[in-house]
Order: structure tokens, then sequence, then C-alpha cells
């Protein structure tokens, strides 16, 4: 299955979440079908964007966090499964998209295409709620109930190795970043969250 | 010589006092006591991490969500962070306090300790970080305050050294 095509299938989903999304064609991908400002493309530091995930979810109880994640960020920081699992904000969802590859910069296959299972990872390192998925429906079922559920769960998405005709994004990074803290503002009463 | 209880609850009420909500933490000997303060503080939220540079996520997280945040760690963990100062707190413009454990410096007697030791001074400035040095109990209220101050006003990192002065009880 497409990246972008679950992406599009749970877009209406992310309203009022904190999305954090790493490098490469996830956040080209994301941004393509719609800049919000609640959306953070994590454009470097690969690895941190399940951890700003955990720092916004324990920050903000209340508000529902989703990071989309990739493979090759994972893999650098496996460590940091065992402390999202320690913590286990009810309100984080972990969305990693597989495509067994580090794509943006060649299409290098990472571990996961020998083998290396994520969901399996996540689970021994105490995430209950982890699987994986292969279909766009089972998919945008599951991440859904992920998100609306009061349980931190992490969802690995087996994609295919393809990604944007462009990754051209015109949002500066940090106009993103400012125009982001911004978002996770708390909203005065009867102002629709963005 | 034991860990200083005293210093590490003036270190602790200092971050306190500057609103520090989250605190992010790789224990090593020196920070024993810091680490337990904010395990007992109920209005403290510690994260206990499995590596180092999660904390710069952690606590670029809650920044960015709207909670002041600190981290400790040893020197090592400060090179060991390198890349996520680097790339996530300086790219993104996120005032981070670092309070780090000044292992391997002078008095330091061990050897595997020493080759940090020397490199730590070296690297903050290498990477532009304003740094103090924590080693008098009677301004470490002040300048913690400052450091934030500077963090917050500058969207940087600003790194306080835990001394050996500071941290251990001082001879009779």
């Amino acid at each position: 299955m497409k990246r972008v095509d679950c992406l599009e299938a749970i877009y209406d989903e992310l309203t009022g979440c904190a999305v954090v999304t790493i490098m490469g064609a996830v956040a080209a991908e994301l941004y393509s079908l719609g800049h919000r400002p609640n959306f953070f493309y994590l454009e470097h530091a690969m690895g941190l964007a399940s951890s700003m995930g955990l720092g916004i979810a324990l920050s903000q109880p209340d508000r529902k966090v989703v990071v989309l994640d990739g493979d090759g960020s994972v893999l650098m920081n496996l460590g940091g499964l065992t402390t999202l699992a320690r913590y286990a904000p009810p309100n984080l969802t972990h969305i990693v998209f597989d495509n067994q590859s580090l794509l943006s910069v060649g299409g290098f296959p990472t571990a996961t295409a020998t083998g290396s299972d994520l969901a399996g990872i996540a689970r021994a390192a105490g995430i209950a709620n982890a699987a994986t998925v292969t279909g766009v429906e089972e998919f945008r079922a599951a991440a859904v109930a992920a998100i609306e559920a009061a349980e931190l769960a992490c969802l690995v998405a087996k994609v295919e190795a393809v990604g944007p005709k462009s990754f051209h994004m015109d949002l500066h990074l940090l106009e993103n970043r400012f125009e982001f803290q911004r978002a996770l503002r708390p909203q005065p009463q009867g102002d629709p969250t963005p | 010589m034991p860990v200083s209880e005293r210093h590490s609850k003036l270190v602790y009420d200092a971050l306190a006092a500057v609103g520090v909500e989250v605190v992010s933490a790789l224990p090593e000997t020196w920070l024993v006591h810091l680490i337990r303060l904010a395990e007992d503080d109920p209005e403290m939220i510690l994260v206990r991490l499995a590596k180092e540079e999660e904390g710069i996520g952690i606590s670029a997280g809650a920044h960015l969500a709207g909670r002041r945040s600190a981290m400790l760690m040893q020197n090592h963990g400060l090179l060991q962070s390198v890349n996520g100062i680097v790339s996530l707190a300086q790219l993104y413009k996120i005032p981070l306090l670092m309070l780090i454990s000044d292992r391997g410096h002078l008095g330091e007697p061990d050897p595997w300790q020493t080759q940090g030791g020397r490199t730590t001074r070296p690297v903050l400035d290498a990477l532009g970080i304003v740094t103090d040095e924590l080693s008098d109990p009677a301004t470490v209220q002040l300048q913690v305050a400052r450091a934030m101050t500077l963090a917050e006003a500058s969207s940087a990192p600003v790194a306080l050294l835990l001394t050996r002065d500071l941290m251990w009880e001082a001879l009779a």
C-alpha cells in the first residue's frame, strides 16, 4: 500500500491533534495533502520524532498526539521505545511507515528489509498495543482506533518504497516551528482547535 | 566523599523556582539526589531516559507544548546528545536548559572519565553554547535563573556545569 493513501485515509482524524512527522517522504506527503498549523515537520534529528511526541503528550495530557515516523528513524532510537513504554502516555499514538528503506537519500534498504520487526520490537519493549498492518482499510481502522483509544499504541504500516514527485514544501522550518507552538497553546473558551 | 544532598536540593529548588515542570534524566553518581528529588516531587514530571539524546526531543516537545523543562546528565551524555542538540535544539531554536555533571575534570580519580572531561568545554564552545559553572552554593539560584532567562530570550540551549566543588561534600 502507499503511504500517501494511508495519510489521506486518516487526514481528518488529525484535526485537533498535535502531529509530529519525521522528515523525508512522510513530511512531504502529509504536507501535500494540506498543511495545518498543528502539523510539525521534524526535518532532521532522525529518531527524535517519538521523543518529541512523548514530551508533548506528557506536557498536555488532554491533547491527542500523533507521531508519524519512518523505519529508518525508529531504528536510530530503539531505546526510545522503552521510554515510551515506561511512561505509556494514553494520549500518544506512534505510527511508523515502514518502507524498509531510507528513501529520500537514494533508497538504501534498512534492517526491516531483512526481517527486523518493528512492531515486535515495540511489543517486546513494553508497548502492548503494537501491530503491523498491510492494507489501507486495515490501516485506517487501526489508526482511528488507536488515536481514539486512551492507550499508548504503536502501529507499523508496511508501505511501498515510493515517495512524492517533489519533496519541496513552501514552509520554512522556523515558520512551521513557531506556528506549531502557537497552535498548541490552550484555546480560549469557544474557539475551535486547529 | 558523598554527593552533597544539601547542594543537590539547592539546585533542584532553583529549577522549580524558574518554573521547570519536566525533567529528563539519565543517572550518574553526582545526579542521584537531584533525580530522587524530582521523583519525590508530585509537581514534577520526571522522565528517565535510555539514552540522553532522547531528552533533547522530550524538552523540545515540552517547550512547544508550553512547559519549561531541564535535562540532567553527565558530560558524556552531552557528547552522546550532540546531533540532537544541533539538528533539533539549535536548528529549531529551542530553549534547552542542560545541567551537566562535570566529570573527568580537576580532582577526578576515575580514569575512564578523563577523556570526556577534556572534551566537555571545547565541545560546548564549538557548539557555541553559553555555559556557566555552578560551584558556589550561594549563587546557584541566581545562576539557574539567569540561565533560564537567557535560554528563553535566545531560544537556544544553555549549559550549566555541575562542578565537583558544588556536588561533593566539602572537606571538614
